[in-house]
């Protein structure tokens, strides 16, 4: 019988092509919209370590000014003073642990003829790539001995490796920074989590620096911050060494916690941590660490715009619009084929046979305009990119994957049977009577 | 086989109300030829109507093969219709985007027969017509009469023991008009019980007893037709 209906509802979809394409076009104009803002929501809200992110902690302990909190109503800083950063590292207690900052360096290509170019580079220990399962494409990341030992060792990513090494394999090279030589030890593959979650303080939706070089070497090196510094007291004189002991905060840190009782125990050495730091007449403020994993911090720090919210909720009206529209359609085309209807009933089709066969024609004109949809999403999702192509970060909202494309034609076809719904149920109530007497 | 006593069936309208129908009572035997005539709007269309189990009656009580028919659910009325009761219509009623063969099989679909029982059915039937060498037409490439003898086709392709025929030959010609009387002459010699309106008092004539319907009544169920008239 269904493929009888898919038959029916065929012949009747070529029967009336004029009524029929304003169905299918109502529908996708409202998938359309629809689609758009919900694949830029689905992508600015997605998680982009989904495989771990419930055992990756951003680690954060209350060093702040003891008058005013770093943020209302008693949030601490979310970065960290080098004083603590390192100590923390130090302690080792996590399965592992990241610090980082972001800095920058001038990139001067062995080619005698290429002009020298400043990039931004990412000071970091050497778990980051572990931690972060950043893929390798050569080479691997550098050990602890180097960052112990300062060696001047690099990974850069693949983009990089192509415009210097024609993408050949660099591993073992060495590249020229600020005048200074460095080992490359690994190249990336293609990477980019949306959003850049490890370090929301520097663009949440930002590409990763395309070099990475141990922490140890950028301090040593006196490499210049890039990303945001905060203080609450008054450096004092002394140049770098004044600095790296002040209370500014610089340094991001995250901790790799396997479980609860992990994480429970974390929070202790935190706080123990902090409490003998007050001994030393530091940390005025009463205690208020914290350990939150990816999906909450992202969620603290409000990664998903509130305007987007709004959009969507607009959006969500604009199809139900197009569904209104598309129901009004519906009930013309039942009105247009009473007719036909009541033959049909005349002829022993129960009320429900012919629903199913209305309910599957209907079907057809959602998967219909659920392809069409897919189409508007994607001109959508162009449209979005050409008007804020200034913004470097909208590129990567507006991808779409197969999750996104099977939403929109199960939304489409869902939409297309919801519709559908009062115009066939009044169809499959048409009385045979009636129509049969008006000859 | 139908059996209707008292039958009254009224339309009401937002400010009228129509008795159509006001205590029809009727027995038609198994393999009997009934026609109905009557004045235009007297209620022979709402008979038929109800007769076939398109509408529901007002009051009263109908009985088909000693069912009572108020009892049955939409599901179980139209599948009397679908395998007992066969309908011609005045206007043919193809359905105009099917071919011929899709139309004879609309009825059969919904009895859920397989294919080849379909086909074979489809083509005896047409043949019974005259056209199984037109299944591939669509209505609007046949005459008049073709497309009625489709019509007639598609009636008889389930086999009903019960066709019930509204003014059949109404938009046909006489000759055309005659070859359809016929058909339903050796259509009922096999054992099909017909009730036929009409309004065409030769053609309703020809049937083996005529009924004679009046403001809703029956006034006249066995006599001779032109004495009916007459009074
Ligand atoms: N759906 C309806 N709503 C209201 N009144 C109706 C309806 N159908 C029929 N009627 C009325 O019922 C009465 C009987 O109508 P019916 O069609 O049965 O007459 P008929 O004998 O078939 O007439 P004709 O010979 O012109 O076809 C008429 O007065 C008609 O106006
Ligand atoms: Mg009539």
């Amino acid at each position: 019988m269904f493929r009888y209906y898919l038959r029916l509802g065929l012949l009747s979809i070529r029967a009336n092509p004029a009524l029929s394409a304003l169905m299918v076009a109502a529908i996708a104009i409202g998938i359309g919209a629809c689609m758009t803002i919900v694949t830029i929501h689905y992508i600015m809200s997605g998680n982009p370590i989904p495989e771990k992110s419930d055992q990756l902690f951003h680690v954060r302990v209350d060093s702040w000014d003891p008058n005013e909190a770093y943020d209302e109503p008693n949030e601490p800083p979310e970065q960290l003073t080098y004083l603590d950063a390192t100590a923390l590292y130090a302690a080792g207690r996590a399965a592992r642990q990241v610090i980082s900052f972001l800095s920058s360096r001038v990139i001067e290509p062995e080619d005698e003829g290429a002009k020298p170019f400043q990039r931004e580079t990412r000071a970091t220990t050497h778990e980051f790539f572990t931690m972060f399962n950043v893929p390798f494409k050569y080479g691997a990341p550098w050990d602890r001995t180097a960052d112990e030992t300062l060696e001047r060792v690099v990974v850069i990513n693949d983009k990089l490796n192509q415009t210097l090494f024609g993408g050949a394999d660099s591993s073992g090279r060495m590249l020229m920074l600020t005048g200074e030589p460095y080992r490359i030890v690994g190249v990336l593959d293609e990477w980019s989590p949306v959003p850049l979650f490890y370090d929301l303080n520097n663009g949440e939706y930002g590409d990763p620096a395309p070099v990475f070089l141990p922490f140890s070497v950028a301090v040593a090196g006196e490499h210049g911050r890039w990303g945001n510094t905060n203080c609450w007291k008054p450096i004092g004189d002394g140049g770098m060494p004044a600095f790296l002991a002040s209370e500014c905060v610089w340094i991001q840190m995250w901790a790799e916690l396997h479980s609860d009782a992990e994480r429970q125990s974390y929070l202790q050495f935190l706080d123990a941590y902090v409490s003998e730091q007050k001994t030393l007449g530091r940390f005025p403020r009463a205690m208020n660490n914290r350990l939150d994993d990816v999906q909450a911090w992202l969620t603290y720090n409000e990664v998903v715009d509130d305007d987007v919210g709004v959009l969507l909720g607009l959006a969500l009206l604009f199809l139900v619009v197009c569904l209104l529209n598309t129901i009004g359609l519906l009930l013309a085309k039942v009105m247009r084929r009473a007719k036909d209807i009541s033959l049909r009933r005349a002829l022993g089709a129960s009320k429900a046979t012919l629903f199913g066969q209305y309910i599957v024609e209907a079907g057809m004109i959602g998967l219909a305009g659920g392809l069409l949809g897919i189409l508007m999403t994607w001109l959508g999702l162009r449209g979005i990119e050409n008007l804020f192509s200034a913004y470097d970060f909208v590129a990567k909202l507006v991808r779409m994957d197969w999750v996104m494309v099977l939403t929109a034609v199960l939304l489409a076809i869902l939409s297309a049977l919801a519709a559908a719904l009062y115009p066939t149920w009044r169809a499959s109530n048409v009385t045979p009577a009636t129509q049969l007497r008006i000859q | 086989m139908l059996q209707m006593k008292n039958v009254s069936k009224v339309y009401r309208t937002d400010t009228v109300e129509t008795h159509a129908l006001r205590e029809f009572s009727l027995t038609v035997e198994e393999g009997e030829f009934v026609s109905v005539t009557g004045p235009s709007g007297s209620g022979k269309t709402t008979f038929l109507n109800i007769a076939g189990l398109l509408e529901e009656l007002t009051g009263g009580s109908y009985e088909l093969d000693g069912r009572d028919i108020s009892k049955l659910n939409d599901k179980e009325r139209s599948r009397v219709r679908n395998e007992k009761i066969g309908f011609i219509f005045q206007s043919f009623n193809l359905i105009p985007e099917l071919n011929i063969f899709d139309n004879v099989d609309v009825p059969l679909r919904y009895r859920r027969f397989d294919a080849a029982e379909r086909k074979k059915r489809i083509v005896d039937s047409l043949e019974m017509v005259g056209l199984a060498s037109r299944l591939q037409h669509m209505p609007a490439q046949l005459s008049g009469g073709q497309q009625q003898r489709v019509a007639i086709a598609r009636a008889l392709a389930g086999e009903p023991r019960f066709l019930l025929a509204d003014e059949p030959t109404g938009n046909l010609d006489s000759n055309m008009a005659d070859s359809v009387m016929q058909l339903l002459a050796d259509i009922n010699s096999t054992g099909t019980t017909i009730i036929m309106v009409t309004h065409e008092l030769t053609l309703a004539d020809r049937a083996r007893r005529n009924i004679f319907v009046r403001d809703g009544r029956v006034s006249d169920s066995a006599g001779n037709l032109q004495l009916a008239a007459a009074s």
